[in-house]
């Protein structure tokens, strides 16, 4: 029978699940949309993960991303890792020479730098998702077209436009401007692709050292787009791992392998809780003038969590 | 003397809202304060004064405006640096104290210092005690505890009498052993540093993921350099001005230039790194932000900056944070083992 290891990535947009095995191979992953419904499309991955493995051991599981510690609440985590820590992870095993991490997710996007093996500096967008996955979405949507061709359609540009790539909300109406005038709709694209990059590399990546090998992570690494302003920009090669869009499970999925090596057991509740009812109950606390948010969570009618509060009125 | 509220949501949405949109978050914080104070009955309220080139120094004067215009009629006393006059300086604290004589003064103002030296001996041990503790959670409901009765008692005697119970607790807290935890420093913009509601309670969150914190300013060392020690200014943050030479020699307003000679003070105390918060266009602190870099790679000393406003997002805050201690552990390891 094979043992394996499970990493789950709870992000705004997508919730990846990934297995691996004693030797940090990538078994199975699955990239599924979180569209809000974390709980349930948490539950659905776990269901097929049933149905593909039934008879497999999971000898521990990581959890990562906004979502981690709901998810830990469901599942019974190991390892309960922030998004930057897995990422580092997952891409020094797959280049132990790596020494930038470029990610870029749906809702923020990060810069990594390592030296001699370990994280030395990191950055995270702070106020503006400009240059995220969530808004090239909405810029697909708005051109009519399919975000998995947004890349290659990029590459078929000539003469890039020029996009004000500041703010979300003012690249959009400069873009609605050039459409306007009647630019070619890959000059376009392409403008939005070398917009997005100038702006990551002046705010998130402002005053840090990028230097090769550069590893480029996160479900935007599929646009071939941004990928070859990265390159023009930086003057370096950039390398996308085979499975750069679950980066950040498999991690987790490496974090827990060795947290459970040394403790020597899982927390994991078993791959049935998939069958179990959950349900989420909201709380506005009035307590005191805070009016926390509480969130309750119920599985098969028993309260399995509450956070959300500052006071501690609310735990367990 | 009503003391303001506990800082919440409300308060700063009350801020906010009367506050010009683009001034630092203390301000708007200050004028929640205040609101939520005149509503509980307050008519006099004070504030200390600065004229260093930071907007802090204008505080009072706006905030008075404000406050007319919203139709309050309060006494604002601003108790100015000891260098803009003596006279008017003590005629204030006599105001305060409500003291007629120097004698009187100083016997009042004493006893203010002490209660708040004991009170922030206190929060150090908590965050001390938090570091090593095996249930975090028991520090948590010390302090809460205490915070809870300390608006709900009477006089300087009952309030010693509160610290020392709280005290006494916290050396009972059952500690881990053998333990030798990550340290950090928090430096920045005083304000910022001292209000938990400000910087999303920084010194619980990283007390949690079991690190020791220690703060670059608190009103004891504040009022140890500006009013204890005047003119000449506490030892510790003389030194600090020493360390921050080779970087800046000069004052850049708020606290500037005590935040980069704190990092280099934490560095040679053998702290594991540095965590800035400012309030966001903090001038004093983006100054000293651009120049941390340079301190950062000079004396390959770990520093990341935390920016707060009234839109900071507190998942983003807590990921930062975890990924900084990451940091840090990763290169203690490393550290032993090469």
């Amino acid at each position: 029978m094979d043992n394996f290891y499970m990493g789950i990535d709870v992000g705004s947009v997508s919730t990846n699940l990934v297995l691996i095995d004693e030797e940090n191979n990538l078994v199975y992953k699955r990239y599924l949309r979180t569209q809000g419904r974390p709980l349930d499309i948490l539950k659905e991955g776990i269901k097929e993960v049933k149905d593909k493995f039934g008879d497999a051991h999971i000898l521990g599981v990581g959890t990562t991303g906004s979502g981690r510690y709901l998810a830990s609440v469901l599942i019974g985590a190991d390892v309960i890792k922030n998004e930057i820590t897995c990422h580092a992870v997952a891409a020094l095993d797959h280049n132990p020479d790596t020494r930038t991490v470029i990610e870029i997710g749906g809702q923020d996007s990060k810069i990594i730098i390592i030296n001699d093996g370990i994280v030395v500096d990191f950055a995270m967008n702070t106020v503006c998702a400009a240059g995220t996955g969530s808004f090239l979405d909405r810029q697909a949507l708005r051109l009519g077209m399919e975000i998995s061709d947004f890349g290659t359609i990029a590459l078929n540009s000539s003469n890039p436009v020029r996009i004000a790539g500041r703010c979300a909300v003012f690249a959009e109406s400069d873009m609605i401007h050039k459409q306007q005038l009647g630019h070619n709709q890959e000059d376009i694209v392409r403008g939005l692709c070398d917009a997005l990059v100038r702006n990551y590399l002046s705010n998130i990546a402002k005053g840090k050292y990028v230097k090769s090998p550069i590893l480029f992570q996160g479900g935007v690494a599929a646009n071939k787009g941004i990928r070859e302003a990265f390159e023009i920009e930086l003057k370096e090669e950039v390398y996308i791992p085979t499975n750069f869009d679950v980066m950040g499970a498999i991690g987790a999925a490496i974090l827990s392998k060795d947290e459970v090596k040394e403790k020597g057991h899982t927390k994991f509740k078993g791959i049935d809780m998939c069958r179990k009812d959950y349900k989420v109950n909201p709380i506005d606390c009035n307590g005191c003038s805070n009016i926390c948010e509480i969130l309750e969570i119920k599985e098969d009618g028993n309260i399995l969590a509450r956070y959300g509060d500052k006071c501690g009125k609310w735990s367990l | 003397m009503i003391p303001p509220p506990v800082c919440s949501r409300k308060t700063l949405e009350i801020g906010s809202k009367h506050s010009p949109e683009m001034m630092c978050l203390p301000f708007k914080v200050f004028i929640g304060n205040y609101i939520e104070s005149i509503e509980k009955g307050a008519d006099t309220i004070i504030i200390t004064g600065s004229c260093g080139p930071c907007r802090f120094g204008l505080y009072s004067l706006i905030q008075e405006d404000i406050l007319q215009d919203l139709g309050y009629d309060v006494d604002l006393i601003v108790i100015d640096s000891i260098k803009e006059g003596y006279k008017e300086f003590i005629s204030n604290l006599k105001k305060i104290t409500k003291t007629n004589t120097l004698p009187q003064l100083y016997k009042s103002s004493r006893l203010a210092l002490d209660l708040i030296k004991r009170a922030d001996d206190l929060t150090q041990k908590s965050n001390y005690t938090r570091a090593y503790a095996v249930d975090k959670n028991h520090v948590n409901q010390i302090m809460d505890n205490y915070l809870k009765t300390s608006v709900q008692i009477h006089g300087a005697s009952e309030l010693i009498n509160l610290i020392n119970k709280t005290k006494e607790e916290l050396s009972n807290v059952k500690l881990l052993e053998n333990y030798n935890p990550i340290k950090i420093g928090i430096i920045g913009e005083i304000y910022t540093i001292i209000e938990p509601f400000v910087n999303l309670d920084v010194e619980r969150k990283l007390g949690q993921l079991g690190v020791l914190v220690d703060k670059s300013l608190t009103p004891t060392k504040w009022l140890e350099h500006h009013v204890i020690n005047y003119p000449f200014g506490s030892e510790d943050e003389n030194n600090k001005f020493k360390l921050a030479k080779p970087y800046l020699h000069t004052p850049i307003g708020g606290h500037g230039r005590e935040t980069l000679g704190s990092a280099i003070h934490y560095k040679n105390l053998g702290y594991d790194g540095v965590i800035q918060i400012l309030p966001l266009n903090c001038m004093p602190e983006i100054v000293a932000k651009s120049i941390l870099k340079n301190v950062s790679k000079d004396l390959d000393f770990p520093i990341m900056t935390l920016v707060v406003d009234e839109m900071t997002g507190e998942a983003g805050f807590v990921t930062r944070l975890e990924a900084f201690v990451d940091l840090l552990s990763k290169r203690r390891e490393k550290h032993l083992i090469g």
